[in-house]
């Protein structure tokens, strides 16, 4: 298994990245701010109107390290990385599936399970801890509804079917979190899930989270030679990086959902780290930005079982592992495309 | 695993000056600078065959000396700072 290495998290405006030897130096007013030798890190990702020197790009391809940069409010604008390397014959292998309905279903009902399955657990973790304390009647039942659900898709159906059976499951699910946020209550309440923009805090908070996901389910496809762009469940769209967003299905309640609630449940955030802006939209202010960035990086040096390799790795090589397991499965090394699922 | 890298090159001589920038180069290039000849390097075992390789290549072994430390993986509870200089820590949380 690879090894894990740091991401370096550009969160300040005036910052500038450069390239001094093989050291990654990031300048603020002109003046050295941070220096790091550039084989610590995997990844850069930057938030806000920066900029990066061609130079220290150049490098950054060469190492395979991969620089993402956000808006402010953690939306993805851009993802500098090489040529794309590995394997072609891969490539084309899923391309091939992927024009095939009944082959994209069936990988497509697997991210599905695994995502059913990680938010039922994440309300049946609510339920032991909880379910004495306050009324979780609802949650049961959605925890219900879910398990069903997965046995739903785990069968041979059509691509709309999982589709439909995802998006109703999404609005249980996302029905009940409320009754998971104990703390706080009177600042982070949802109705359903809503982005672009935000309307609300606790939507801002995923959303943040969703998108530092996305950066690492992508990085970890490029990686292992699969293409981001060609997705089984989410359908071809110019610049829509469709396999990392089914990557990342079966993460969203392991390593977000489930990460945002304790932020808020810790007040680790608090209700002033937001602002509504006019237009409706939340956004989160760089305090919060720095809470949520310094909690994910914790995650994901948290080990972990891997319930199909049987491995303990850290969190944050869990895109990177379930990318190696599709490849092996669109090879044909293995004859289903095991979910991540979170026991 | 971390590699503390330290160097006594002697400038007396240009060609020794020389000697200690290029040395000091390749030192930043793979490692942390903790103080003036003092680098805490990160680095797995090939990373370490090259930089010793370069290193070795550039030092004259009768006027200068190199000693490499190996603090292993476990390598943070081995180091202790006092004063000046603030480090980061390569496996920690990096945010600027």
């Amino acid at each position: 298994m690879r090894k894990m290495l740091n991401v370096l998290y550009v969160t300040n405006p005036e910052a500038y990245l450069v390239k001094d030897g093989e050291n990654l130096v990031v300048r603020i007013q002109d003046q050295e701010a941070f220096r790091t030798p550039i084989h610590y890190l995997e990844g850069i990702v930057t938030f806000g109107y920066m900029g990066a020197s061609p130079a220290l790009l150049g490098m950054c391809v060469e190492k395979g390290v991969t620089v993402s940069f956000l808006t402010a409010s953690g939306k993805h604008q851009a993802t500098v990385h090489g040529s794309p390397k590995g394997n072609v014959l891969l490539r084309r292998k899923q391309y091939r599936l992927a024009d095939s309905d009944h082959d994209s279903a069936q990988i497509a009902s697997m991210f599905i399970i695994g995502k059913l399955a990680n938010c039922r657990t994440v309300l049946r973790r609510f339920i032991s801890d909880y379910g004495e304390k306050v009324d979780a009647a609802q949650v049961v039942n959605v925890s219900k509804i879910l398990a069903r659900n997965v046995l739903r898709v785990n069968k041979e159906i059509h691509l709309d079917e999982v589709r439909g059976i995802e998006g109703e499951s999404a609005r249980e699910y996302f029905s009940v979190l409320n009754h998971l946020i104990v703390a706080q209550k009177e600042y982070f309440y949802i109705q359903g899930r809503n982005r672009r923009p935000p309307l609300d805090n606790f939507n801002a908070l995923l959303s943040f989270l969703y998108s530092l996901l996305l950066h690492e389910a992508r990085a970890a496809l490029e990686t292992v030679g699969l293409d981001p762009y060609v997705g089984f469940l989410h359908r071809d769209r110019p610049g829509r990086v469709g396999l990392a967003l089914d990557l990342m299905e079966e993460f969203r309640p392991y390593m977000a959902d489930r990460l945002a609630l304790s932020l808020i449940n810790r007040r680790q955030v608090t209700g002033d780290g937001f602002i509504k802006k006019e237009s409706g939209g939340v956004v989160m202010k760089d305090t919060a930005r720095k809470a949520v960035i310094e909690a994910w990086q914790k995650r994901k040096r948290e080990e972990i079982t891997h319930p199909f390799l049987n491995k303990k790795i850290p969190a944050g090589l869990l895109p990177y592992a379930q990318a190696l397991l599709l490849a092996r499965h669109l090879r044909g090394d293995l004859d289903r495309y095991p979910p991540f699922v979170w026991k | 695993m971390m590699v503390l890298v330290t160097y006594d090159v002697s400038t007396t001589t240009e060609a020794g000056k020389k000697r200690l920038r290029h040395v000091a180069k390749q030192c930043v290039n793979y490692g942390q600078r903790v103080q003036n000849s003092v680098f805490e390097c990160l680095l797995d075992p090939a990373q370490f065959a090259a930089l010793k390789n370069k290193l070795e290549g550039i030092i004259n072994k009768d006027e200068d000396s190199l000693r490499y430390y190996f603090l292993g993986s476990n390598w943070k509870r081995r180091v202790e700072h006092v004063g000046a200089r603030q480090t980061f820590d390569p496996e920690g949380t990096i945010i600027v």
